[in-house]
Formats: C-alpha cells, structure tokens, sequence
C-alpha cells in the first residue's frame, strides 16, 4: 500500500531515536576532550624514534644514523648529524648514534617511508594527534629528545607490529651470536688442531671445522639468549 | 471531591486571574487596551521561548536519531544553546548588497515575522483563552498565513540577486500549490461544525462515545484524511523537510534567504517556526478536539495544558519527519499536491458531505456509515496512489 514505506521509514529513525538512550554501544562520537577517542591500531601520523631502555633513552636509540629515512623522506623533513664518536648500542656492540635528529612536523606528511626503508627498527609512526602549539616554527620541530620514546610505548600502540619487531629483532641477534659462536668455536678448533698436528696443516683446517659447529650451539644459546626488550 | 474542584476551577481561571491582576487597578476605557497588550506580550513571550527550545529540541532529536548526543556543551543539557546562538546572530554583521531595494531588503524579514505571529491571534489556547474572539476566526488564520508568501517574494526581490529571485518565484510556486490542499483540508471541518469560529469549532468536539472516546473529527473517516493532508501540506507551508525546498542548505545556498545574514536571517527561521507552531495549533483545534482531554477522567488537568501538549506532540512529529525523509524534487513536489493531495481533497469533501447527510442514521446503519466513510476515503487514496506511483516503482541502481 502507498506510504508504508514512509512509515517504515519512521520506525528505523525511532528505533535508532529509543536505542541511543539505552545502548551506549550504537553512539557513533566520543565526547572528545573528556573521552579519548579509542585509535584503531593502524592509526599514524608523525614518527618517533624507539629507545631500547626508558631510563636511559638518548644512550639507546637503536638508530645508528645511517641517514636512509633523511634521503628518502619525500618533504624532507628530516635531519640527522652523525656523532662524532661511537657508542655500544643495546647488544654493546659500538655503533654510530645520531647527535642531531629532528622531524619538522609541518613539513611532514605521515607517508611512513622513513618506517619501511630503515633496516635498524629504529624509527615508528607515533599516535599523538593533539600537537596543536601556539609557535609555528620551533614547537612543531620535534627535537631527538622529543622523538625517543621506549619500546613499551611501541608496544602500547602498535602491539601486533612491536611484537614482531620485537621477534624479529631477536632472531636477528640469535643469528649474529651463533655465527659468532660459530666463528669462536672454528677458529678455536683450528687453532687445536694446528696445536695437536702441524704436519697436516692445509687438511685439517678444512675437515673439522663444520663438525664443532653443531656441537657447540646448544651449549652456547642457552644463556646468550637476548632478554626480549620490553 | 469539592476541594480538587476548587483546585481545577482556580488552575483553569489562572491566567485570567493573572491578568486581572495585573490590570484591574486600571479605569474600565483603559482595561481592553492593556489587556489586549498583555495578550500580544504573553503570546511574544511564551512562543519566542517556544521558539528557542524548538531549536534546542529539534538539534537535540536529530542528534539522538544519528545515534550521537546533540548539542550539549553550553550549559546544563545544552539549555543555553539557543541564547548563545542568539548572540552570534545579532553580533554578525548585517549585510546589505549595494544593490538592493534597502527598505524592501529591510521591510521582507519584519513582514514575514509580523504575520506568521497574526496568526497566533485567533488560536484558542485554552476553555478562556483565545486572544481575539472572532467569528471568521479560522478564514483570518489563514488569510494571515498566505500573507507570508507576500514576504518570502519581497525577500528574493529586494535582494537584487538573480539566485535569490529564481529561488523565491520557486517558493512561491510551492507555498500557492500547497496552499490548495491546506484550505480544501479544514473545509470539511467547517462543513460539519457550521461555523468558522475556532472556539466553537473546539466546543462542537467535545463530549464522548461510549463515555471513553472522545468526538475529535480525527477520529472520524472524513477527518483523518483532512488531517493527513492538513499536515503534509502544513510540513509544505512552513518549509519543513522534506518539502525544504526553498531554502535547501545542502543543495541552494539559502534560496531566497541568500543575502540575508545576521539577525535578518535569524528572524526569518524565527518566522518559519512560528508558522510552524501555528499551524500545528490549528491542527489542534480543527481536527485533534483543541484543548479538551482526551479522557474523561482526565478533565480536572486545565485546558491549557491539554493543547500545549498536543501542539508540542505534532511539533516533535515535525521534528520526526524531518530527521527521516529526503528532499523532494521541484516536480515531484508539485505533481504530489496538485495530482494526488488536491483530488483527495475534493473527494474528502464528499465524503464529509455523506457523513453530514447520514448523520441521523442509527443501528446497523452506523456501520454502514462508516464503512462506506472509510470506503471513500481509502479506496480513491489506493487508486490515485497507483495510477501516479505507476512507471515510478522500485528503483534499479546499476553501478558503473
């Protein structure tokens, strides 16, 4: 019949009209500046820097200021000076850390390539949408002290993303410690067997060295293991 | 049992205590005069308050059917929303185009504003309350009503604006087609009650059947129709959604509101509301029983209050509609009010002219009363609604 069709129309507003009284769930806004909004997790917009260890956050900045996210950045927006000395970096080994390291937020766009080309981890899309400042110029450049945030806040915005770093990261330091251990093991076996048996010099540096090999990562994996940073 | 009818008798003289009050210590030649002042200065009061907390409410509902809050920042509840908006509009700059007619330009908004509140005069709002008393009540209603359309085409040609001109000759084409069904619509009313005088026509609707339901003409075949047309063609009237045509604000600019700003502008939403409310109170009297209680038993609750409530019940049916239904087109408009609502219309009147005539009919024959009442109301409704709707059916969207 004409018309019911407006008045189905109607019962859908009523119902939507009754609902948002008792169902909290269907309110499509937050009453921002009292309740934060809820980000989905993908959310971006400006990057960060991660540091291994919050109490000592410029002294572990995994980024080794290698300058990669600087040529990249399409606005560049980026700026780095590499250090002059070096500085053991969270697996101790002596690294290169950046001295000066500032993002200029109104130039940046939030592409997120400086994420994807650094090979270090060392640089993630931050959350913090309320960077609304009375000074155009130096509030909006964020300083290196600015930028280092530790790897639990990495965690606390991007959990499925930092958990893979974080195994990553980690499988990565395995590897490198059981080559080492590798190296160690060989060049100990070779230096045994030149001891044991001068003669045969050329013979025996071939054939024992990839039998320690398996032998010896059992033994050395268990307590070398990294602590996962979190 | 004689205390609560002490109690409903002061309740329902209260305004008129009120207002001897404070004239009485007046000379008797003096009293109508300051008497009829203070009737202009309550109805300003009370609908300008009505005004501000329809905006208010209508935010609010709208807000609410999508499923958000509204506005609810400025004050408790957002109660204070309509002042502050009140300042914005008088502290925005006035504007006037170099080239426009300035005292038409000027004259537009007050028209407007003065003859959608005229309209209020005649409005019975309680047992004692009606402002002027006047036997044509219902034919100055509407006179003062079509009046307004004088102003909404003053308003597109002051402006001097070729838009502004467009949209009011399109204003203009909607209001005078909608205006047809809206008088056709009470004039079965008038045919029934005999008299064109607002309070009687409230007074013939008074009593009960079977001591529980009350005489409203809404509750008869012919009124309902009259009181579905009175209605779409009231929402056409007064600018609602979905007839918002004039002044669509997502589509036109404002229409012919396009070079007003300010308070002008305000006053002409002002204007729309108090068109609105008065339209809606007249609904009221014509077909929804005025100020009585629809219960016997609710009678001791005063007059007044009984049509307040009912206005603001067709008011939120407004504020409803409006948050449901899209736009119409210009066409579809107009083939709606002179293809469909006007042939109802006249059928409407014969309908009311066999329930006149066979108003003495008893017994069985009450029921075939209204089952032939019922009969000429939805068979046409059916039969027009088809022929028009035919070729329009359901819409196939293919997506490119």
């Amino acid at each position: 019949m004409l018309g019911t069709g407006l008045l189905q129309g109607l019962g859908v507003t009523a119902k939507n009209f009754v609902g948002s009284y008792h169902d909290p769930e269907r309110y499509t806004t937050v009453e921002y500046p009292e309740v934060k909004p809820k980000l989905p997790e993908a959310y971006r917009n400006f990057p960060f820097l991660v540091t291994e260890n919050a109490t000592d956050p410029m002294g572990t900045l995994r980024c080794v200021a290698c300058q990669i996210c600087e040529k990249e950045c399409p606005p560049q927006c980026i700026y780095i000076e590499k250090s002059k000395d070096k500085k053991p970096d969270a697996s101790g080994k002596m690294q290169i850390y950046p001295a000066i390291f500032d993002i200029d937020t109104s130039v940046c766009m939030s592409c997120q390539i400086c994420v994807e080309v650094c090979p270090f981890d060392a640089i993630k899309m931050d959350q913090v949408f309320e960077i609304a400042t009375t000074d155009r110029y130096d509030a909006l450049l964020l300083r290196r002290e600015q930028l280092g945030k530790p790897n639990t806040y990495y965690h606390s915005i991007h959990p499925t993303e930092a958990a893979e770093v974080d195994a990553r990261l980690a499988a990565d330091r395995k590897a490198a410690e059981e080559k080492a251990q590798a190296a160690a093991a060989a060049k100990a076996a070779a230096a045994a067997a030149k001891a044991a048996a001068p003669a045969p010099a050329p013979s025996a540096a071939a054939t024992p060295a990839p039998a320690p090999k398996p032998a010896a990562a059992p033994t050395a994996e268990a307590p070398k293991t990294p602590p996962p940073a979190a | 049992m004689n205390a609560a009818f002490l109690a409903t008798v002061s309740l329902e003289l209260l305004p008129a205590q009120l207002r001897d009050m404070a004239t009485g210590w007046l000379p008797e030649p003096w009293r109508w005069l300051a008497n009829s002042i203070l009737a202009i200065a309550v109805i300003l009061a009370c609908f300008g308050l009505l005004f501000a907390y329809l905006t208010l409410a209508e935010r609010k509902i709208l807000g609410r059917v999508q499923n958000r809050p509204g506005p609810n920042r400025t004050g408790y509840f957002g109660l204070l929303q309509p002042f502050a908006d009140g300042v914005k509009a008088l502290t925005k700059e006035d504007i006037v185009p170099r080239g426009a007619d300035k005292l038409l330009h000027f004259l537009a908004p007050v028209a407007l504003l003065a003859f959608s509140i005229m309209t209020f005069a005649v409005l019975p709002f309680g047992r004692n309350l009606v402002a002027v008393e006047l036997d044509a009540g219902v034919l100055y209603f509407f006179a003062a009503g079509a009046a307004t359309e004088l102003a909404v085409f003053m308003a597109g040609w002051a402006s001097h604006n070729k838009y502004s001109l467009l949209a009011a000759m399109r204003a203009l084409a909607q209001l005078i087609s909608y205006e047809l069904p809206l008088l056709l619509s009470f004039v079965p009313v008038v045919m029934i009650a005999g008299s064109l005088n607002p309070q009687e026509i409230v007074h013939r609707q008074a009593g009960w059947v079977f001591g529980v339901m009350p005489q409203w003409h809404v509750l008869t075949p012919w009124g309902f129709a009259g009181f579905v047309i009175f209605m779409i063609a009231a929402l056409a009237e007064s600018n609602r959604s979905p007839f918002d045509l004039p002044e669509a604000e997502s589509e036109l600019i404002a229409g012919h509101l396009t070079e007003y700003s300010g308070f002008k502008y305000a006053l002409f939403f002002m204007a729309e509301y108090f068109g609105m409310c008065a339209l809606c109170g007249m609904a009221v009297t014509l077909f929804l029983g005025g100020w009585q209680a629809p219960l016997p038993f609710l009678e001791f609750i005063p007059s007044y209050v009984w049509f307040t409530a009912k206005m603001l019940t067709l008011l939120m049916g407004f504020i409803w509609i409006r948050c449901t239904f899209p736009r119409l087109r210009i066409d579809q408009l107009t083939r709606f009010a002179w293809k469909f609502l006007v042939p109802l219309a006249l059928i409407n009147l014969a309908t009311t002219a066999f329930w006149s005539l066979s108003s003495g009919w008893s017994g069985g024959l009450q029921i075939a009363r209204w089952l032939v009442a019922i009969a000429l109301v939805v068979i046409p409704f059916q039969l027009i609604g088809r022929k028009l709707s035919a070729g329009l059916g359901p819409r196939t969207y293919r997506y490119a």
